[in-house]
């Protein structure tokens, strides 16, 4: 077992682990708290695949904002009985139960046994060649990805995605402002 | 040795934990948190396949890591407005429990 495996197989305990105690927990700031120590390992899962910039702007906009934001959100509609129960599960929990491990034995089975089966993919190669030079790392990569003007890259939808952020932004100071 | 399938089977693992943190909570936090356990397992699968990708012209493009990109941004926006909602609905409301959130039902 080299160490790429050995780091993933620690990683994915405790991703998996911190994904169980966010939906497990019964004071719902701990939820919170298990939910940054998913993001975290989340974006050691991105280190291990060559993708540096994703890893960091997990870090940044996961752990960092979206976080804060639910912690804050958290505050606000505080509930008086914070403290004993404040994550409760409804009534049909069960049925929930085995509607979520249908869909994931349905996903497993689809991955590992069915002739579709993605045994036969790659063995992991990096990016190689484009049109233009071969960028120094990957965060210059996808930035060249992002808005380079010349090369092939994704210029429309970056402008569209920063046209949904401006929306969500003016969205939610609209939704959430007091009257 | 890693292959394809860790990845994909991890992110299947993440995306049922936050499908049934989405579907069995009370409070609208919670099920938030869920969903952004389901699109973290997405993202999963999609940087999984753009590290495994052989495929010529897409790999060079690094199309999964972009996807990646992408879900985290309107991840974020949806972030924002659904809590925007959750803390306008308990102003009126007086609760977070979305089985007594029947503004909408007939």
């Amino acid at each position: 077992m080299d160490l790429a495996t050995l780091l993933f197989w620690i990683i994915a305990i405790i991703l998996v682990g911190s994904a169980l105690l966010v939906v497990g927990m019964r004071n719902i700031v701990h939820s919170a708290l298990a939910l940054v120590v998913l993001f975290g390992m989340a974006s050691g899962i991105y280190l291990l695949l060559n993708a540096e910039f994703i890893a960091i702007v997990q870090i940044l906009i996961y752990a960092g904002a979206v976080t804060i934001l639910i912690l804050f959100a958290l505050m606000l509609t505080r509930t008086n009985n914070i403290s004993t129960n404040s994550n409760p599960t409804n009534r049909q929990w069960w049925l929930a139960a085995i509607i979520s491990t249908l869909v994931g034995a349905a996903i497993i089975f689809a991955v590992t046994l069915s002739q579709y089966s993605t045994v036969h993919a790659g063995s992991g190669v990096a990016y190689g060649t484009s049109a233009c030079a071969l960028p120094p790392n990957n965060v210059v990569y996808i930035g060249q990805l992002l808005y380079s003007p010349t090369c092939y890259s994704y210029v429309l939808p970056f402008e569209i995605a920063s046209l949904v952020l401006l929306v969500a932004i003016v969205g939610a100071i609209v939704i959430g402002r007091e009257d | 040795m890693l292959t394809l399938n860790h990845f994909l089977v991890l992110g299947a693992l993440l995306f049922c934990i936050g499908l049934y943190g989405a579907l069995a909570k009370r409070n609208a936090i919670a099920v938030l948190m869920g969903i952004e356990v389901m699109l973290n397992a997405v993202n999963v699968t999609m940087v999984g396949f753009s590290f495994f990708n052989t495929v010529k012209p897409y790999s060079t493009y690094l199309t999964g890591q972009i996807f990646a990109i992408f879900i985290i941004t309107v991840a974020a926006a949806e972030a924002a407005v659904a809590l925007a909602v959750v803390i306008s609905i308990y102003r009126k409301r007086s609760t977070v429990d979305v089985g007594e959130i029947n503004l909408m039902k007939w």
